[in-house]
Order: C-alpha cells, then structure tokens, then sequence
C-alpha cells in the first residue's frame, strides 16, 4: 500500500516562498494568479493490507514528525 | 559547574559553544553525542548551531527524536539550564520545550550579519549580566529564524515575560514581534536566533556574548550557595 | 540520458567501426593510440574510462607544457602539485593545506547545484590529505547585471555555495566577483578551501601494500554527472543545456559526515592511502592510487552501493555521485575503519584490493568488465604542443591611446557610476548569505583586501585572497597573469602577512585555438615570473579550457588563490579608516594607465588598449617594506589600489571606516586619469600623525615612492588636484551608491 501525504504551511502562516512564487508568476505574466502556498508532497511504500490500521499509523506519523502541527497541515491519502 | 555541548548529525556550532565556555567562564565543557541517555554530570547542556539531520523535513524535526532528547527534557525538568542556539533553538521548539516554531526568513535568503537585539528581561539565568533594555550586537547566521505562535501563544509569551531578546534597528528573518529569544515558564530554558557564542571577543566583531556565559556561572553559583545554606 | 544495460552496449568492434569513442571526447589517434596500448579494441567500459582518465580536466593534455613553467618549489613547501591539494609549512609542526577548483560548465547549466558541488568536490580535496578546512572564499565571474540570464545565474550560483558550504560549517571568508559581457554565455565559478593540518597527518592518495583492502566510502553510486569530466573539458552548446542530467546533486549534510568520518579514520593513523572521487569518480580515484604506488587494483563492483537497478560497469566508472572516498587500510585494520564510518552513520563498503600487477581490474557480475594496464592510463595520454598565434586584436591594441579620451570633467559624478557598477560595489548582498562568522576564527570577515583566520592556541593567523583581472589578461596576457600574483601577494601583505604560496585556477578558451593558446601560454608565462620575483611557488590548482559559449570566448581569466602567514595577530590590518586626524599616505606612483579598467569600461564603454604596466621588483619592494611597517605597528590601515584606482580605494578606506578624507593631489596628469587610472604597485595607508615622517621616511629609504596626500576628517570625502577641488561628496552618499548597487539590480 502507498501513503501520499501532502504537507502545507496553515492558512495563516506566513509563506515566503509562496509570496515568491505568486510574484514571479505575476512577472511573467501569469496575472491570474492569486494566493499561492507552498507545501510538501511525500510517497510512503507502506508495508501492510490493513487499511484502517494503515490510516491510523499514517496520521500519527504525521503528527509525530512529518508536519508540524504549529505550522503546518497535513492530509493524506492510501492507495494500493 | 559543568556543560555540555551535544553533537548531531550535522551540529556545527558545537565547537564554538566548546570554546566559548572555555574562554568566557573556564568551565569543563564536553561534547555529548546524540546517542548518549544520561546527562546526570551535567548542570547546563548547551544545543549548538548547525544543521541537525541536515535539516531536512524540518529544522529540527529530526533531531527532536534523538535519544539524548529524553535526557534533555529531563535535565530541564530538573531545572538544570539549557540553551538552544539557533538550530539548537529550532530543536527546542519542534520537542515541545519551548512554544512556537522557527520557519524560513521573509527575504528567503541566509543572513549571516552581526544584528542588534535588546535584553527585554534580565532575570533569567542567561541574562543576569546584562542590563535590562541593554542593546546587544550578536552575529545572527541562519536561513530559518523567522519565529512564529499563535495570537494565544504570544499574549501569554508578553503576560509571562518570557520574550527575552527582541530585534531593535531590523528585524532581520521577519519574526512575529520582532521576537529573538525566548525562555520556558521555569525560565530555565532559552532559545535564542542570535550566537552568543560566536561574540566572544573583541576581534570577533563583539564580545557582547560572553555575559551570557557568566551569567549562567552566576546563577549557578547562586542557587549552589542557596542549597548549601 | 540513454539507459544501457550491459547486454546493449556496443560492443567493442561497433566502437571501432562507427567511431563511438569520438562521443566520448576521444580523437581517432588517441583511439589508436589506446588499441596498441591494451594490444587490442578496448569494450565500451573501457572506452569510457580512457576518455574521462584522458579528458584535459584528468590529463592536463593541452596545458601540461604550460604548467611546467612554474615554480612548485621552496623552502616551505611541504607538498607541492600533484596531489589533491598542496602544503605549505606554517611553522610549530603546523602548515596550511590549500587548492582551488573550477565549476564552470556544470554551474552554467544548473548553477544551484553546479556551485554547492564545486564546495564539496573543493573541501573533500582538502580534508582527504588529512587538514581540517577551515575556509572557503570564491572567485565567480557572470555577465553584466543587466541579463536577466546573468542576474539567474548570479543569484542561485551564490545560493548554491551558501547552502552548500554553511551546512557544512566552514566559513566562506573571501573571494571576488567581476561581471563583464565576455563572461555572458559562460560564467565561471572558481572554489577555493583552505585547511590546517598537523604535519604528521598529511595523506599522499596511494594504494601501498599488495592485498590491501580498497574501502568506497559515501553515499551509494547513481547515474548523476556521468562523463562530467569530458562534459568540463567541451564548449558550451545550445545542446548542453539539454544535457542536465549531467550536473551531479550535492548533499552538504552527508559531506559534513564524510568528512568527520574521513579525519577522525585519518588520525587513528591506520590510514595506507585516501583519496576523493571527484571528477571521473571511482575510475580517477582508483587508477591515480594505484599509479602513484606503482600497483594495481581490483575492484569488484557488485559491491559498491548503487542507488539505481541495473547499473552497468561503464555507469559504476564514470559516475560522479558526490560525496565519495576511497581509501586503502591494511587487512587487519578493516573493522577498526568500518567502526569509525558507522559511528558517524556514513556507508563503507570493502570494494577491492591492491594488487602487484599494475593493472585496473574491474569485475562485474562474476565477469571481468575491465582490464587495463594502470600506467596507460595515469601515464601515457598524449600532451599536445598547441601552436600559438598572436591574436589580431592585441596588434591593433597597440594603436590605442587610452589618454586621448574626451576628459570627464563631472569627476564626483563618474565616482558614483564607477562605485555602483557591480563589479567595485559593495558585495554584502552576497556574502550575507555565506557564513562566515561560524568557526570564531575569523578576525578579518569578507570585504577587506584579504580575510584573515586566526589559529587557535597561537599568536598566528592565515590570510588569503583571490584575485585575477580578465580584462588586463585579456590586453596582454603576460602583464596580465604578473599583474593576477601580485595583486594577490599585496592584498595578502596589507592584512599583516607575509606570503607564502599560491593555488592557480586558469580559466581559458579552448586551447586547440592557436590564439587561444596564445593566452594560456603567455598568461601562465606572467604567472611564473611574478610567483618565481615574489618568493610564493604555486603549490597546486585547476585547469579548466574551453571556456567558451556561442558568444565567443571568454576573456581569459587566471585566478590566483594566495595565503599568507600573519605572524602575530597584534599585525592584522584592514583596510577602513580607523581616527579622525590620521594621515592618509599613497604608495606608489600612478601613471595614465586607463587600458582595462573599470573607468574605461563604465564611463567609455570598451575594454582596449593595454593594461597598466608592471615592475617586479618594484613591487617587491613595497611590499617588503609595507609588511615591515605594518610590523613595526605604525599603521592604522591599508588598501590595495586595483580597480577603479586611488579614487575608488580613498572612497572604500572612507565608506567602510565611516569617515571623511580630506585629500591634495599634485600631479602632471589628467585629474579623471590621475584618480581612476590603475597603475599598480599601489596602496593606501592611514597612519597616526605622530607616525607620518617616520612612515614617509621608511618607505623612501628603501626606493617606495610615498606621499602625505591629506588627513581622515569630517564626513565628507574631498580631493583636491592641483589645487581644485575635484571631488567633495558626503561620504553617506557613496556609501548609499555603492551598498545599493547590488540589491537594486537583483529586486
């Protein structure tokens, strides 16, 4: 089974590199770009069947070390 | 009294905070590898500069799970002083010790500068030297110091007093309420942005840093002499 | 990038028949020359590993002859070229391990990762002959800033160092930067470390001890960066962009551990020979140790850590994965080694052995996928004598007669066009983003003549520098190259220290241009004879030609790394203004010397004519007698004048000090000549009032020219000529032109 977790800066947090991006697409011409935020994409190879057990043990590494919860959002998804 | 430097993966200010030790307080100093468990001999551990784990997930994130953190944790529980210098102070936040967490400077970019920040209180152990609204010009050198909390996390942090240093002339990385440093409730725990460390001496740009050191020492000796009394 | 597996590989008669080798950078008559040599066609990973140990970047085939010109030797050297880097001796069983390295091409197509791996190639050169680095400084050259390409690539080359080198906590104290159009298509990203070792330590990378076990050290092998060495040794394409898999992934956090790792297994002192996978990867590093010890080496690559299925033998040989060692222990030594590595968590694998059959073995899956003899290899690839040919634009260069320009009157406001042109203004935009205060050993930070490093528990410190002017090269390659050493040599004396070596890094065109050669061999020729008057042999550094995009070529740019020994720290010296009262003296004479300078090039738009002139031993002279002041403690501070000239150096001295100067010239000269010409055997001192007779007095008795030419005072900086005031502007306006400079052309 694979995990793909998906790990952004909260809604109210300030996100330089967001900011960045949202000015350089506007440099290039990319007028209709709003608000842009910056995250993390992560693929865990899970070696397990047990998809409610799975779902557990992936939010608790989310809490524990994949994303800070100050700053951070988390949310995943289980494929396989 | 004794201190100790620990070491990750990656630490590497920890052979500043050796020789600062040394040459602002001529205390024994050693460095604790991340895998020791037992900080028993030591009265204050120092967690050094650097880039733990190569910061990667987080600054920080990594190291926190290390397993003389266990032993951190329970030297602070003690009351014993621990301070975190930049990465030091990231590890800090990301164990919980202190509130908060340290994200990327506004700019995007490292800064490594001497910056000036002001002592907003003098009675913790790290700051019994100084004077209380004194200005300080102590090397900042990091590309993730932006300190943030929540509205919640930072009233408290200003009700308890628990802002130690704040950035005066610039702030350099962005930080909420120009905030430098700050301690733990016990006040027994600093983490700081700027390296004390690294201003020392007068040919280092500054030796504003070393009254940190002697406070310790003075607090330290203080709280000895109320036990023995 | 193609994926062959073994089986698809062409076999060796397709190589012959369809020429193959030529991709690989191979001529027909080096093929021919490798066919005798083995007896027979060498297979496809035997090709590649002869055309990356035959590349100019391994086999120094075009500059070998030109190399030869220059002094290796003297008294202090302890270890001169050859090895990763060389060793001067610093006294108390200490000397200064030091080189330099180029990342040119793969900074120019991917110029993050590009310049952090030039860091790390450049520290593991050092830190593999047993020093510790404790410096890094940078020599980068892009295209103006009004590129877009060229901000691009400015603004993530300077990333790519800072991110590198402040994760492994060295430093980066110094260095230089110059834009100039010629260097549009092909920047240059030029890294230089500096270590300290005990003598006891120092390494020499050789395979000793037949049946010795040959250890890989790092993380395990991918395809990145394979043919790097033979990608360095071409010119810049259109095609090469689309060539970035090419350009190798740095990790600095693994690199910190290596490193650790390497110097901890190299005090044990159970170390027989170590050496770092750098350009070429494990076939450079396997072939030159065992060449150096006159052995063999067998290497059984089904045990080096592969990061991707399916490697193939000529991928294992040629990659250049980073952060790799190879180091040879004794048998009974093994586990001692592999404790030390798993200690600091960094993968070491037995890989091999050293044999007495002067051969490179390599096998792979039970078959033998390589057998060449060690010395074809090392030894026997062909040096070419290039022709070279006087360039038509040096001749016509003769004709120009840079003092007949219209006379810029404005003098104020052609100092602030000169100060805010990028390559004179201020470069803490950059170096902010380098740490250079990690350590606590630096006593003098970027922005001065030359940085400086204290060394604990002594009274000693070791400055340093880059420098090197593409323009004066580019006029006349021969003053030019003498013009690169002793600029350096003065920066070095007016920090306190006396000079000791250098490391050369010559970026050129490509050499198979008969006036390209010209260049080189005139260059290195100007090298030779300044390194040779001024006492400081050239103890190693880089070669990188083919310095060229569809622009044309660039100008041809020697940089010169030097490092000096200050004896005791009270001599350090730097070069801001330090009292109001001081006197301000100028060393040296200036003639109308505008060929190649920032004046003529800022306020006239071209680079022609030629450079300023230079005299050996005149400035050998200064400088002895400059160091003997700056010992004797009269001076308060000291700045070479280079580009830009006396008006941009008065105007430094002012703005870093955050004073004024009153200055009065008197001359036969032009006065915009007089204040921007760059005539060299120059500097600027600041002394008490006290001392200014005596200084005065000193420098002529030994033949320097030397005048009192104004005071440090109020917060204006005045110059007078003649009488007439030239030049009066607050100080807190040039400072502004010259910090904003930067920011401004980066936002």
């Amino acid at each position: 089974m694979k995990a793909i977790v998906y790990v952004t800066i909260k809604a109210n947090v300030l996100d330089p590199q967001g900011n960045a991006v949202r000015e350089a697409l506007h440099a290039l011409g990319f007028g209709e770009v709003g608000r842009v935020r910056i995250g993390k994409f992560m693929e865990l190879e899970l070696n397990t069947d047990d998809r409610a057990q799975a779902e557990a043990r992936v939010r608790e590494m989310c809490e524990k070390l994949l994303a800070n919860t100050v700053i951070e959002d988390y949310r995943f998804e289980l494929e396989g | 009294m004794r201190f100790a430097v620990i070491v990750f993966p990656g630490s590497n200010g920890d052979i500043d905070c050796y020789k600062a030790v040394e040459d602002a307080i001529g205390q024994p100093v050693d460095y604790v590898w991340h895998t020791a468990t037992d900080l028993s001999d030591y009265d204050a551990i120092l967690i050094p500069g650097g880039f733990s784990y190569g910061d990667y997930l987080r600054c920080g994130a990594i190291a926190r799970f290390a397993p003389v953190m266990d032993a951190v944790r329970r030297a602070a529980d003690e009351g014993k002083f621990v301070l975190g210098i930049c990465n030091g102070f990231q590890v800090l936040t990301e164990a919980r010790l202190l509130p908060g967490a340290l994200i990327r400077n506004r700019t995007l970019k490292f800064i490594c500068q001497l910056a000036d920040i002001k002592v907003e209180n003098n009675r913790t152990p790290f700051t019994l030297d100084y004077e209380e609204g004194e200005i300080l010009r102590i090397p900042i050198a990091h590309g993730e110091g932006c300190y943030y909390c929540d509205e919640a996390k930072l009233a408290r942090l200003k009700a308890e007093n628990r802002i130690v240093f704040r950035y005066v002339h610039e702030n350099p990385n962005g930080s909420i309420d120009d905030i430098a440093g700050i301690c733990n409730e016990r006040g027994n725990v600093l983490g700081l942005m700027p390296h004390p460390e690294r201003a020392v001496h007068k040919w280092l740009g500054s030796d504003d840093g070393r009254r940190m050191f002697t406070s310790m020492l003075r607090a330290y000796e203080a709280r000895r002499r109320e036990v023995t009394v | 990038m193609t994926r062959r597996t073994a089986a698809a590989e062409p076999t060796a008669e397709q190589i012959a028949e369809h020429k193959i080798y030529r991709q690989m950078g191979l001529s027909d008559d080096e093929y021919a020359l490798i066919c005798r040599l083995l007896g027979r066609k060498p297979n496809y990973t035997e090709t590649g590993v002869f055309s990356v140990m035959w590349s100019e970047h391994c086999a120094y085939k075009n500059s070998k002859p030109v190399l030869k010109k220059f002094p290796v030797s003297g008294p202090r050297v302890l270890v001169g070229p050859g090895e990763g880097a060389g060793v001067v001796d610093i006294g108390d069983g200490m000397g200064v391990c030091f080189k330099i390295e180029s990342h040119n091409h793969p900074s120019a197509i991917e110029p993050y990762q590009g310049a952090a791996t030039g860091v790390g190639g450049i520290l593991r050169d050092i830190f593999s002959m047993g020093a510790r680095p404790v410096a890094l400084l940078n020599s980068l050259r892009f295209g103006t800033l009004d590129s877009p390409r060229a901000r691009y690539l400015f603004e993530n080359v300077v990333a790519g160092i800072a991110g590198y080198g402040n994760c492994v906590g060295i430093p980066t104290v110094g260095g230089e930067i110059m834009f100039d159009p010629s260097y549009e298509g092909n920047p240059l990203v030029n890294v230089m470390c500096v270590g300290l070792i005990d003598h006891r330590l120092i390494q020499k990378g050789r395979a000793e001890g037949v049946g010795n076990a040959v250890f890989y050290v790092g993380p395990a092998t991918g395809r990145d960066g394979i043919h790097g060495a033979t990608f360095a040794s071409g010119e810049l394409t259109a095609e090469s962009e689309s060539q970035r898999p090419a350009v190798q992934v740095g990790d600095p956090f693994m690199e910190k551990l290596v490193m650790e790792a390497c110097l901890e297994l190299i005090e044990s002192g159970i170390v027989v020979g170590i050496q770092d996978m750098g350009a070429a990867g494990l076939t450079c590093s396997s072939s030159e140790m065992a060449s150096k010890a006159g052995n063999g080496m067998e290497l059984n690559l089904d045990l080096v850590p592969q990061r991707e299925p399916d490697m193939t033998p000529y991928e294992m040989m040629l990659s250049e994965s980073q952060e790799r060692m190879l180091f040879v222990v004794r048998p009974e030594h093994e586990e001692q080694a592999k404790a030390i590595f798993t200690k600091w968590g960094v993968p070491c694998v037995k890989v091999g052995r050293v044999t007495d059959d002067g051969r490179l073995k390599l096998f792979h899956r039970g078959e033998l996928a390589a057998d060449i003899p060690v010395a074809a290899l090392v030894d026997n690839c062909p040096v070419y004598r290039r022709t070279p040919k006087v360039p038509e634009y040096y001749a016509k260069n003769a004709g120009v007669d840079t003092a007949r320009y219209p006379e810029v009157t404005d003098l104020a406001g052609a100092l602030e066009k000169v100060l805010a042109s990028p390559t004179v203004a201020s470069k803490e935009w950059v170096y902010r983003q380098y740490d250079h205060t990690i350590r606590t050993e630096t006593a003098v930070p970027p922005g001065s003549d030359a940085a400086v490093v204290t060394i604990r528990g002594t009274r000693k410190a070791v400055a340093m520098t880059l420098d090197g002017n593409g323009r004066y090269v580019y006029l006349d390659p021969e003053i030019g190259g003498r013009i690169a050493v002793a600029e350096a040599a003065r920066n070095v004396v007016c920090s306190g220290a006396e000079p000791l070596a250098v490391t050369d890094n010559l970026n050129f065109g490509n050499p198979e241009k008969p006036e390209m050669f010209w260049q080189l061999e005139r260059a290195a020729e100007g090298i030779a004879d300044a390194c040779r008057r001024l006492g400081t042999p050239v103890i190693g550094g880089n070669v990188s030609l083919y310095n060229e995009s569809e622009a044309g070529p660039i100008h041809p740019t020697p940089v010169i790394g030097m490092v000096g020994l200050v004896r005791d720290v009270d001599h350090i010296t730097t070069q801001p203004f330090k009292r109001e009262g001081d006197v301000v003296i100028l060393l040296g004479e200036t003639k109308a010397e505008l060929g190649g300078s920032e004046f003529q090039f800022v306020i006239h738009g071209v680079t022609e004519g030629r450079p300023p002139q230079i005299d050996l031993d005149q400035e050998k002279t200064l400088q002895d007698a400059l160091l003997e002041a700056i010992r004797s403690g009269w001076i308060a501070s000291a700045h070479d004048l280079s580009e830009g000239g006396l008006a941009v150096a008065l105007a430094e001295c002012c703005i870093t000090g955050g004073l004024g100067a009153e200055v009065a010239l008197e001359t036969d000269l032009r006065p915009d000549i007089a204040l921007f010409s760059e005539s060299q055997s120059r500097v600027i001192l600041s002394v008490r009032p006290e001392h200014a007779e005596e200084v005065l007095r000193h420098f002529r008795a030994k033949g320097v020219p030397a005048a009192g030419i104004g005071t440090v005072k109020g917060t204006n900086l005045a110059v007078r000529i003649n009488g007439n005031l030239a030049i009066d502007v607050p100080v807190e306006r040039l400072t502004r032109v010259w910090k904003d400079a930067i920011p401004c052309r980066m936002r």
